[in-house]
């Protein structure tokens, strides 16, 4: 039987008859995969505990008629223990993943959309920042690379200098003046500041704002990706801000 | 593809949890093959439990009246109440016989990717039950996998400031496996050695 080995981060997980599980991974060179685990319910072995939403594996498969079969798990980074001890890590989190199992096809590599999930869940577990920073900063990247970057300078729709006091969703960011479409934001000059500092990873930027310019960077991150996404993201409404 | 009826019968056998096409046909071709009297005692089982099992209305749990039987039992303490996710662990941890409390069963547990937030579970429920300071120790026994430990550390977040001892199972429990399938043993020595939060 063929076999194969890649690393991954696990995206989700659901019960499959008795005792196992079809465990759906973000993997470095298979793009997602879902695959079997079997037994993990049952089984004391550490095998199932490596399998949990937010643990970075790296594990070997089979290739099977269907769905490839889990064979052996080595754990690389144990992020879920510290992300479901916190609930504010726990729903940020749970929205990355929902959005990289979106962006990511099956069987499509995406090296650059799983460097950036693994080091967002890295960094959301080691508490280095807020987790809802976190989670905007990875929307913005992820959408980026997906080929829908924000502007946040120039207008997004003419190329005007910026920056700009009004931003569109539908046209891709900041816009100048004329090209302003009626109902278009008009978010405070640091909330602009500080989607473009999440969108570049510029942290110091990002750490030093404050609470307000958050929640309303925040909800122009969550309307832009809804925007691109065709389907709501369910995870998005459970995320707890603090 | 079968004709009418059975094919019908084989669609319904398969959506039910782990039942996989080839399992529905065996059931499907045995139920055909089967005597009509041992067919008409499913009939009326499965008519029964829909019509007259429901959920408890203090704790969730599975009753065949307003309340379960553990809420009925007078010989049990009210002053601690395990939560779980399901029935079925109301079961799992009842052979144990480790506990002599109360249950409250959440109804699942919080995943959000699966559309399932804190206000789709029992914890308001719970929460009401808390008031009167009758209880005084609430054991958080939900599944040791990822939603079940954030609907832990939920749980405990609302609890711990109420002055409530917040206790969660001792690991040693199979992570990533189902609390229904831990052995009693194993299950009775997680309750023993359950450990207190704090704040
Ligand atoms: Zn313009
Ligand atoms: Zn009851």
């Amino acid at each position: 039987m063929r076999t194969y080995r890649d690393e991954g981060v696990v995206l989700r997980t659901h019960k499959l008859g008795e005792a196992d599980r079809i465990v759906t991974l973000l993997t470095r060179e298979h793009g997602v995969v879902r695959a079997v685990a079997k037994g993990v319910r049952r089984t004391s072995s550490k095998f199932g505990a490596r399998l949990e939403p937010f643990m970075h594996v790296d594990l070997q498969l089979h290739v099977g008629r269907n769905l490839d079969i889990v064979t052996q798990v080595e754990m690389i980074g144990p992020y879920a223990r510290a992300i479901v001890a916190d609930y504010a890590m726990y729903t940020s989190g749970t929205v990355m993943l929902e959005t990289a199992e979106r962006l990511v096809d099956e069987r499509e590599a995406s090296l650059q959309q799983f460097r950036l999930l693994a080091g967002g869940v890295r960094s959301l577990a080691a508490g280095e920042h807020a987790p809802s920073l976190v989670l905007d900063s990875y929307l913005l990247r992820a959408l980026a690379i997906a080929g829908w970057a924000p502007s946040f300078s120039e207008c997004a729709r003419c190329g005007a200098p910026g920056p700009h006091h009004s931003f569109a969703v539908a046209l891709g960011g900041s816009v100048c003046l004329r090209c302003r479409p009626p109902g278009a934001a008009s978010p405070a000059p640091e909330t602009v500041t500080l989607l473009a500092a999440l969108l570049a990873g510029d942290w110091e930027v990002a750490d030093a704002s404050q609470e307000r310019h958050r929640r309303e960077a925040s909800g122009l991150v969550a309307a832009y990706s809804q925007f691109h996404l065709e389907r709501r993201l369910r995870s998005l409404p459970h995320v707890e801000r603090v | 593809m079968y004709e009418g009826a059975v094919q019908d019968l084989i669609d319904e056998l398969g959506r039910l949890p782990g039942v996989g096409p080839k399992s529905a046909q065996r059931i499907a071709f045995h139920l055909l093959a089967a005597d009509p009297d041992e067919v008409k005692r499913l009939v009326d089982a499965l008519t029964e439990v829909k019509n007259k099992v429901r959920f408890c209305e203090r704790c969730g749990n599975v009753a065949q009246d307003e309340l379960c039987r553990v809420c009925l039992d007078p010989r049990r303490s009210d002053a601690t109440i395990c939560v779980v996710e399901e029935p079925k662990d109301v079961v799992a941890i009842e052979r144990t016989r480790e506990f002599r409390g109360r249950y409250h069963v959440l109804g699942g547990a919080i995943n959000p990717i699966a559309g399932v937030g804190p206000d789709d579970l029992r914890i308001a429920g719970l929460m009401s039950r808390l008031q009167d300071g009758t209880v005084t120790e609430v054991i958080l026994a939900t599944d040791p996998n990822v939603e079940g430990e954030a609907t832990a550390t939920y749980l405990a977040r609302l609890l711990v400031p109420m002055g409530i001892t917040v206790s969660r199972l001792a690991s040693g429990l199979p992570v990533g496996g189902d609390l229904e399938y831990a052995d009693e043993v194993t299950l009775g020595r997680a309750f023993e050695g359950r450990r207190r939060i704090s704040a």
